[in-house]
């Protein structure tokens, strides 16, 4: 079997497999996960920048995604001008003040490299009177616009701009945040990157969570603007209405499938630019040398490749894709809700999609996202048809099987750990494989 | 005067002594985490989780032994049930590298491979964790819960602060002593001890003298797991047993083992007590302190407070880049690749 051919055979099984839920269950349900896999693939796709290109391993997958969903609300929401007024420009000024500290910390560090042990005090005072002042500014704002109708609002809004831009800065601000990530812990042991951006995946959650003035907090921010037209507007058009009829389905369900077949266009058309960049840059001599370097650092350092300066880039680059696909899922969503970032979904899962899929070819990772996804929305009402059947045989009201049917859902987690192991062990080139160039 | 040892009963009661207990169980798992990259080579992503497969071990234990009614009288009874944990956690251990590590081993696969495949084991431990436990809290601590009350502190010492020792703060500090001192021991003076040092040292050399490199890894694997079991109880003991804030504990974990120097065990321990302290002093609300301190009438309004106390996790994360900036090794020097 040629490769194209088992290329094409792989992605048709994964078509029919849709189209047969659609059959089943509904095609609301089979575009639901459609949508859902084509993201995925993309931010299987960033991952696999990092790991199939360059070897290195980006625990924290869940902080850049979102990065992105911030980077959706930042953008599309309409400003509060009440919370400006209130708060507004005295919140910005003291994050300036921030920043300016910031700098002014990373000089003195700079400038005082032959000071010994006063150097550590001197950067030290400077980072610690540039918080004081800028705590001293910044909380009466934030009091303030968290103030402003905080069952409404309570936060400064966005730049009310269509949603699309947000995907953009979505990317902007994953990249910023891995460069960042990087220039510490890139050039040092490779455990050190995974410990570290494990770290701020965790660390974005928690401020996402409880900076309530820039993104309302566990408040969620519902309602976001839609790329896409509303349902209600589809089901008064007449092309939908004559549509729904010819196909004899309800006009509310023949909108539902307009809406998300448009959403599915958008990510489509995002999905086959990002794939066909990636797939450029790895045939170009920048990704010869990108695999040069994963495949022997010392001899691509010894040809004169700066291996720390690569990888910081091959990082950006791939958190920036992630982001993208972050602020897309939040598009989809439609809300931003802080607390549905779990490592499990966005940093474990993907992963298992990278590996199964074929770490260092973007076919692979493409086809691993659909199917991990696939299988994880699947697995829910399989797993619980398999523990109704395994529980057959016992009492209705044993204890045992009350406990395995409730608990039936941690199976996911399971299997997808056991997945990852068993593709580790057994196929670790993945579906598709890299192969030889 | 007076003010001076109010201030000093209110860091010890809200940061000192949990500070204390917090740093043990810290140190415990940071050695847990420096022992297994000593000697295999890869940090462990998997030992949060099974400081918490342990924790649940005992947990299952301690409820059969209060089913049938044993108790340890004063203290709780899952110290009773501790050795059967241990035994079970060690088990695991020994179960996961046998069917998962040992191959990557033969196959001498890059430390990040191990990485990958220690998160995989992270996941599908959480997973069962969760099949057999449930998600939610869970509180097994029985026995007495304070060995000293503030009130009983206020009476004693005739100050307005009070100081209360919780039981399973003193038993999480003295358990952690005795563990240390036997690992310490265990380390410098027994053979296999002196062979896993060496092991770690220099595998060439203690393979050349002898070594056999299967029974160091099954020796580590065993200290690691009852470690993790004593650490994850002693946790649970302290705070309560929830099995979401062990991948949680692992950040702090890592930067302990880290900031000490990891693959050092004195760095580790070092390291589990810095993160603790500075996680408690930062988030710590000096709003009190410095009514004691400054003259009336310039006790502060706010709470001052450095950082909230949601972002303790921030803490440990911040220390973590301030070495890996400054001295990546560590404060004392582990082992750098």
């Amino acid at each position: 079997m040629t490769p194209r051919i088992k290329h094409l055979s792989l992605f048709s099984i994964m078509m029919m497999l849709l189209i047969m839920v659609g059959l089943i269950q509904s095609w609301n349900v089979a575009l639901t996960i459609l949508n859902l896999c084509l993201i995925s693939a993309i931010m299987t796709l960033g991952v696999n920048i990092q790991w199939g290109y360059a070897g290195l391993f980006n625990a924290g997958v869940m902080g850049f995604t979102a990065l992105g969903g911030l980077a959706a609300i930042l953008v599309s929401v309409p400003p509060v001008p009440e919370a400006w007024q209130a708060g507004g420009s005295r919140t910005i000024l003291g994050l300036c003040f921030g920043g300016i500290s910031i700098g002014i910390a990373v000089v003195t560090w700079l400038k005082t490299a032959n000071w010994g042990k006063k150097r550590y005090w001197l950067t030290g005072a400077v980072v610690a009177a540039g918080y004081a002042v800028m705590r001293v500014t910044v909380d009466p704002g934030i009091a303030a616009i968290e103030a402003v109708e905080p069952a409404k609002t309570g936060f400064l809004g966005g730049f009310g701009l269509p949603i699309l831009f947000s995907w953009l800065v979505g990317g902007a601000f994953a990249a910023g945040a891995a460069w960042v990530v990087g220039k510490i812990a890139l050039g040092l042991r490779s455990d050190y990157l995974a410990i570290a951006t494990l770290g701020i995946s965790e660390i974005i959650i928690y401020f996402l969570k409880n900076e309530d003035w820039l993104t309302r907090g566990v408040k969620n921010v519902n309602g976001l603007a839609r790329p896409v037209p509303y349902e209600i507007d589809l089901q008064s058009a007449v092309w939908v209405q004559t549509w729904a009829e010819r196909l004899g389905i309800p006009v509310i369900e023949a909108s539902s499938i307009v809406v998300k077949l448009s959403y599915a266009a958008l990510f489509l058309s995002v999905l086959l630019v990002v794939f066909w960049l990636s797939e450029t840059a790895l045939k170009s001599p920048w990704g010869r040398m990108m695999r040069a370097i994963r495949d022997n650092e010392i001899a691509a350092s010894a040809m004169g490749k700066d291996i720390t300066w690569r990888h910081l880039q091959v990082f950006v680059l791939g958190s920036a894709v992630i982001g993208i696909a972050g602020a897309m899922l939040t598009t989809l969503d439609g809300q931003f809700t802080p607390a549905s970032y779990q490592p499990l979904r966005f940093t474990f899962l993907i992963w298992v999609m990278v590996i199964v899929g074929g770490s260092g070819n973007n076919l692979g990772s493409v086809i691993g996202g659909f199917v991990i996804w696939f299988f994880w929305i699947e697995a829910e009402p399989i797993g619980l048809a398999l523990m109704d059947l395994i529980t057959a045989g016992m009492d209705t009201d044993s204890a045992l099987r009350h406990h395995l049917m409730e608990n039936a859902a941690h199976m996911r987690l399971m299997t997808m750990g056991l997945v990852l192991l068993l593709a580790l062990r057994f196929a670790p080139q993945g579906l598709i494989p890299e192969g030889k160039r | 005067m007076t003010d001076f040892l109010n201030v000093l009963a209110l860091l010890s009661n809200f940061a000192i002594v949990p500070g204390l207990a917090y740093g043990s169980q810290l140190a415990l798992g940071a050695l847990g985490v420096t022992l297994v990259y000593g000697v295999l080579r890869f940090s462990n992503f998997a030992h949060g989780e099974t400081m918490s497969f342990g924790a649940m071990a005992t947990i299952l234990v301690t409820w059969a032994l209060q089913a049938r009614g044993i108790s340890l009288g004063p203290l709780p009874t899952a110290l009773l049930a501790l050795p059967v944990g241990i035994a079970i956690t060690i088990g695991l251990c020994l179960v996961t590298d046998r069917l998962v590590y040992r191959y990557y081993r033969q196959e001498k696969t890059q430390p990040v491979t191990y990485l990958i495949v220690s998160v995989g084991l992270m996941f599908l431990l959480g997973g069962l964790i969760r099949f057999i436990i449930g998600p939610n809290d869970q509180v097994f601590n029985d026995g007495t819960r304070f060995i000293l009350k503030a009130g009983t502190f206020k009476a004693m010492t005739g100050l307005d602060q009070g100081l209360a020792i919780k039981t399973s703060q003193s038993i999480t500090v003295v358990t952690a002593v005795i563990i240390v001192c036997v690992l310490f021991w265990f380390l410098n003076k027994t053979r296999a001890g002196k062979s896993m040092r060496a092991y770690s040292d220099n595998e060439d050399l203690a393979l050349l003298s002898g070594i056999n490199p299967e029974r160091v890894v099954m020796v580590t694997w065993i200290i690691t797991g009852a470690l993790a079991c004593i650490a994850g109880t002693l946790y649970g003991l302290d705070k309560s047993y929830k099995p979401f804030t062990f991948l949680q504990l692992l950040l702090p974990i890592f930067a302990s083992a880290i900031v000490g120097g990891i693959g050092n065990p004195f760095g580790a321990i070092a390291g589990g007590f810095v993160i603790a302290f500075s996680e408690l002093f930062v988030t710590f609300a000096y709003k009190k302190v410095l009514a004691y301190l400054l003259p009336s009438g310039f006790a502060p309004d706010g709470l001052v407070q450095l950082l909230s106390t949601d972002y303790k996790f921030a803490v440990s994360f911040m220390i973590l880049v301030i070495v890996l900036l400054i001295k990546p090794t560590g404060l004392f020097s582990g082992r750098t690749l």
